[in-house]
């Protein structure tokens, strides 16, 4: 490592030439280098972070260049991964650059986060924000989260040193209409830089020890009025159990509901009041049921919709969770706008000790 | 009492706060908030993860409101 090169932050007090080795040393996965991840690879890079991985799958389009500064025009159609590897070489010899060209999945997410201290969740959609959380926790490690709509960007540090997680804040991901991403809502161009390098703050706070991070609070920034405030949020502790991961992560349009794990479910009864349906028959329905569920038989779910109250979330539960998505896909047929959450596993997959009255 | 608003929510209300005056009826609970967000606001219905907080904590849909409560209201957001 060239000491001098870092001497303008080693001779801050309270960071010195240890917390420059410690830099030296992490690892840190960035996912997405797009608005967000640029910035935070860029400044990680620059201040000397000994590795650094990329996962992208995407190329450099016109359309990235008004906030993803590491690219220039003549990169067009080239791959991300490609472009800033090759960039971030020339802004910091000394750095171990690993690129991953390939989106994340639940196929490779255990084998690209295994070798990695800490995750950066710079991506640009729920799936993979849910699958980071979700292997985060499994692997036990924290990652920083950063988001944008708009003028507006938020950030937070999650499943750090057992703190609380994403879905602590945002138990269940959201189908594919209900929150636009920035590609069919726009953002203005500086604010992933802002958001970004927050995130990028966050890191060096992890692996130096310097500072206060930014764990059980979520950063929320607003560009126009340059406000930010912190919320507060616990950790809901069954948000730490996760053991495997979901069956899926894609907003699947074939299979027309998305789902939710018994592990979050719980946790949403427990927090939240919810709109919840068993289809099971009243006999099944008589001998245990989850307090406030309303039972409509599958049978007859079709002609009772005036006990549903379509404006709110529906979680439709069973037995084993197959009866439950026929009743779904006969209500979607009815009302294809309301939404529609399957309780996946069903009552067999719920702990009645912790929730049956 | 101040509801802030963030994210869709913003976009859906049209505004970044909506204030609720001495003589409006207050909603009594952050439940109570939500529902009469969707009843004004149907979109807000299709949200299924919508955070809450109460004076700058996270607030589950029990927690109880008083006229002088800042609110905020965090949907989820995914750009990046």
């Amino acid at each position: 490592m060239n000491h001098e090169r870092y001497i303008r932050q080693t001779i801050l007090d309270g960071f010195g030439s240890e917390a420059q080795r410690k830099l030296s040393l992490a690892k840190v996965l960035v996912v997405g280098a797009g608005g967000l991840g640029v910035p935070v690879l860029t400044y990680l890079n620059a201040m000397g972070v000994g590795t650094l991985g990329i996962v992208d799958n995407d190329v450099v389009a016109l359309t990235n260049l008004q906030r993803q500064v590491l690219y220039s025009e003549n990169d067009i159609g080239l791959p991300k991964v490609v472009v800033a590897i090759e960039k971030l070489e020339q802004q910091n010899s000394e750095t171990t650059l690993i690129g991953h060209t390939t989106y994340l999945s639940r196929e490779n997410v255990f084998d690209i986060l295994a070798d990695y201290d800490m995750v950066v969740d710079a991506s640009d959609n729920f799936p993979t924000r849910y699958l980071i959380n979700d292997a985060c926790v499994i692997l036990k490690k924290p990652f920083v989260y950063g988001a944008l709509h708009s003028f507006e960007g938020q950030v937070s540090v999650f499943n750090y040193k057992g703190g609380p997680t994403y879905r602590c804040i945002f138990p269940t991901m959201p189908q594919a209409d209900e929150v636009p991403d920035c590609n069919a809502n726009g953002v203005l161009g500086i604010i992933p830089g802002i958001i970004g390098n927050f995130q990028a703050l966050e890191v060096v706070k992890m692996i130096t020890g310097v500072g206060e991070v930014l764990s059980g609070k979520l950063l929320l920034f607003d560009g126009l009025s340059q406000n930010s405030r912190k919320i507060k949020f616990p950790l809901i502790p069954e948000n730490l159990n996760i053991k495997e991961l979901n069956p899926s992560y894609d907003f699947d349009c074939s299979i027309e509901e998305s789902s939710i794990s018994s592990e979050a479910f719980l946790n949403l009864l427990q927090t939240n009041t919810i709109q919840v349906i068993d289809v099971r028959t009243p006999k099944e329905f008589k001998r245990v049921h989850l307090e406030g569920a309303h039972n409509i038989p599958l049978g007859i779910i079709d002609e009772s919709i005036e006990k549903i109250v379509f404006d709110e979330p529906i979680y439709m539960i069973c037995q084993s969770g197959i009866r439950s998505k026929k009743a779904i896909s006969k209500l979607r047929k009815i009302r294809p706008n309301a939404t529609f959450i399957n309780v996946n596993g069903g009552m067999n997959n719920l702990n009645f000790q912790s929730v049956g009255k | 009492m101040e509801v802030l608003l963030f994210g869709i929510a913003k976009d859906i209300v049209g505004k970044s706060e909506i204030r609720f005056s001495e003589t409006d009826e207050l909603p009594g609970s952050v439940g109570d908030l939500k529902r009469l967000l969707t009843a004004s606001y149907p979109e807000f219905g299709k949200l299924s993860s919508l955070a809450v907080a109460v004076n700058s904590e996270y607030a589950t849909d029990a927690v109880f409101l008083t006229k002088d409560d800042e609110i905020a209201i965090i949907p989820p957001v995914s750009g990046g």
